[in-house]
């Protein structure tokens, strides 16, 4: 029973049959959640005793921060099972995430840099999550620039499923030993995110922007994968007859 | 037929094989000696700043020297046939892919870690933390190998794997130069550095069970490519 | 057919890029006999050969190796295949004795050196042994290789075009060895352009169609 359902997931038609009914439900819960929870933490909570107006930049950081992480498991899970298994719907989900990681890692990096000015005067400090990040990036142009380099879209894929698998695993050495090399060469810095205190006005529009988050990058995700099955299933049967339908 | 005989003509042959090429044995010295020697042209020779990087320009450089010689690691065998050869010898892939890094890291990253304390005298490291160089370098060049080779069983078959190898690699290197420089740090700051050496260690259990298994499906992604 | 084939294939099938090149194939190889793959360029002959050597991943189907998938006995099918592609795995700064030691030792660790230079006299190349092979011709290199096939003892012998760069005499000769070779109870599969002319009951051939 189980085995069959799975078998059903991994195909193409029927997983571009389900997104496409999912696909305005998850697009407008994310709208409404980025803008609720945007509007409401950026425009009525109080400013921070410590930090002013310029910890509002949490409710865009954070969740960026959360989802370049995220994105970057999804996606070596998802290559792990495209690996093992050769189902072709997971590597077009690895060929998919990889761009939308990197962004998220950028914009957590940019945000974390604006923040940065007003707290600490300068754009740049080799704070432990900062630099992270940085190195997070690194990771995610690699597997981008390894894709690239294939001709064949196979050995590209199988490439990419290798270096996920080995990046996924070398994650939490590298943060770990980067908090560790932080804490061994600068003293504590006040971070972005103070964990203890955080009011409940706050956290609740920082989790509604979280989820909002979350749900529109699974919306960009969806749309991306969407094209990327057209695109490789071009010359099936089912394709043909939509296009052919459509125009 | 024997394991560990297979395994014995592959080491005798890619050591011969160094020593008839020697330009490849001599150029990662060189390029280790001579990055080294760019820092203190770059942020002048005061001794202060000098002692105070002198551990990280030691690390960095052997990091780079050690990339700039993976890229050789199966090449010229990829574009024989060598290769093919060695994935369809009896000995389980994984096990060619240690011999071969063996190989590789008595040639490169063994020589570098008998010359770092060169470099490390030059920088004015105090006499104290030279045996934390040679250690952490003892430790963590092979390390480097392991990590390096996937890369350079990633870009085997690529024309231009050279640059693209070191975007892959680089990242994953980071965490063995921490734990190296830290350890460098503490010894000539006379604190004791013994744990950032167990640490190294568990990086090298860590990268000798995985990295073999990991270079071999990459090497299988290549020659199939 | 016997019951345990040594060699045999079912519904292998290779798919590249969307390119299809060969589907559903299947066929067995016993002891004692010669495939021959032929068809068209670009029909997936070299490609085949790979498929079952293990070296290409990009197909779909199942290699048997007697009776068993090749992927659950590895090392036994290893053990008893010779490989020869279009690479040669023979290193330009060694000599024609070492790339033949080297070679044959991934295999077996019992060669003399006496073997290895009755090897190289039977490809013509008696007084080239200590020559490193970059000072070699194309054809001696290619010869160099070839006589790997007069020191093995593995059963299954894969030749992708083994007779290139070899005169009428040497390809004759080479033919009654691969006979020899499937008579003591070997199997050779194999390409080439040339035209086969065996005299050899277990001698097949199997068409490759330019993409079906």
């Amino acid at each position: 029973m189980k085995w069959t359902y799975f078998h059903r997931m991994a195909s193409p038609k029927w997983f571009y049959d389900f997104s496409g009914k999912i696909l305005p439900w998850v697009g407008v819960l994310a709208l409404v959640l980025v803008a609720g929870g945007l509007t409401w933490g950026l425009l009525f909570t109080q400013p921070d005793y410590l930090q002013g107006n310029s910890y509002r930049i949490i409710f865009l950081h954070v969740p960026s921060a959360s989802l370049a992480m995220t994105v970057y498991v999804g996606l070596a899970v998802a290559a792990s099972i495209g690996f093992i298994w050769k189902i072709k719907l997971a590597d077009m989900a690895v060929s998919c995430l990889a761009p939308i990681g990197a962004s998220f890692c950028a914009l957590a990096l940019v945000t974390g840099a604006i923040w940065g000015k007003p707290t600490w005067g300068t754009w740049w400090v080799w704070d432990a999550r900062l630099t992270s990040m940085l190195i997070l990036l690194f990771l995610y142009f690699g597997l981008i620039a390894l894709r690239e380099a294939f001709d064949s879209r196979e050995t590209a894929s199988r490439a990419c499923a290798i270096l996920a698998m080995v990046g996924v695993v070398n994650i939490p050495i590298i943060k770990y030993s980067v908090e560790w090399w932080n804490t061994l060469h600068q003293g504590s810095t006040i971070r972005i995110t103070e964990e203890s205190t955080m009011a409940m006005e706050m956290l609740i529009p920082l989790l509604m922007s979280i989820a909002g988050f979350y749900l529109f990058c699974l919306f960009v995700f969806l749309l991306r994968i969407r094209a990327e099955i057209l695109s490789r299933e071009q010359r099936t049967k089912w394709v043909r007859h939509l296009l052919g339908a459509n125009s | 037929m024997s394991l560990s005989a297979g395994l014995g003509v592959i080491l005798k042959r890619d050591l011969q094989l160094a020593f008839r090429n020697r330009g490849d044995l001599i150029n990662p010295l060189v390029f280790f000696l001579l990055v080294a020697s760019l820092f203190p042209l770059g942020v002048g020779p005061s001794s202060d700043v000098l002692l105070i990087m002198g551990g990280g320009v030691v690390w960095v450089s052997a990091l780079l020297a050690n990339l700039l010689a993976m890229d050789s690691l199966f090449r010229s065998d990829y574009e024989d046939g060598s290769l093919e050869q060695l994935m369809l010898s009896p000995t389980p892939l994984w096990m060619v892919a240690m011999t071969k890094v063996l190989a590789h890291w008595l040639v490169t990253g063994l020589p570098i870690t008998l010359l770092a304390p060169v470099i490390a005298v030059m920088f004015g490291l105090p006499s104290q933390a030279l045996p934390a160089v040679v250690m952490t370098l003892l430790l963590g060049t092979p390390m480097l190998s392991l990590i390096g080779a996937i890369g350079a069983g990633l870009t085997v078959g690529l024309r231009k794997g050279g640059i693209l190898l070191s975007l892959l690699t680089l990242p994953l290197y980071i965490p063995v130069l921490i734990l190296g420089t830290g350890a460098i740090d503490a010894a000539v700051n006379e604190l004791p550095w013994h744990a950032h050496l167990m640490w190294q260690g568990v990086l090298v259990v860590l990268g000798v069970t995985f990295a073999p298994l990991a270079i071999g499906a990459s090497l299988r992604v290549s020659v199939s490519g | 057919m016997s019951q345990n084939p040594g060699l045999s294939v079912s519904e292998l099938t290779c798919e590249r890029d969307e390119r299809c090149l060969f589907r559903s194939l299947a066929f067995s190889l016993n002891s004692g006999e010669i495939l021959q793959i032929t068809g068209p360029n670009g029909s997936g002959k070299t490609t085949l050969m790979r498929v079952v050597a293990g070296l290409s991943l990009d197909f779909t189907g199942e290699v048997f190796w007697r009776g068993q998938p090749v992927a659950d006995v590895r090392p036994e099918f290893h053990a008893a295949l010779l490989y020869m592609g279009h690479l040669l795995g023979v290193k330009s700064t060694m000599t024609a004795e070492e790339n033949l030691r080297w070679a044959m030792g991934l295999h077996r660790n019992d060669l003399s050196r006496e073997e290895i230079w009755s090897a190289l006299e039977k490809v013509k190349l008696a007084g080239f042994e200590d020559i490193p092979c970059y000072q070699l011709s194309a054809g001696q290199n290619r010869r160099v290789a070839l006589a790997r096939l007069f020191l093995a003892r593995q059963p299954l012998w894969i030749l992708d075009e083994p007779f290139t760069a070899i005169d009428k005499q040497g390809v004759a000769e080479l033919e009654q060895l691969l006979v020899d070779h499937a008579k003591s109870g070997g199997m050779v599969m194999m390409t080439t352009h040339h035209e086969m002319s065996l005299n050899y009951d277990g001698f097949h051939q199997l068409v490759l169609g330019g993409g079906v």
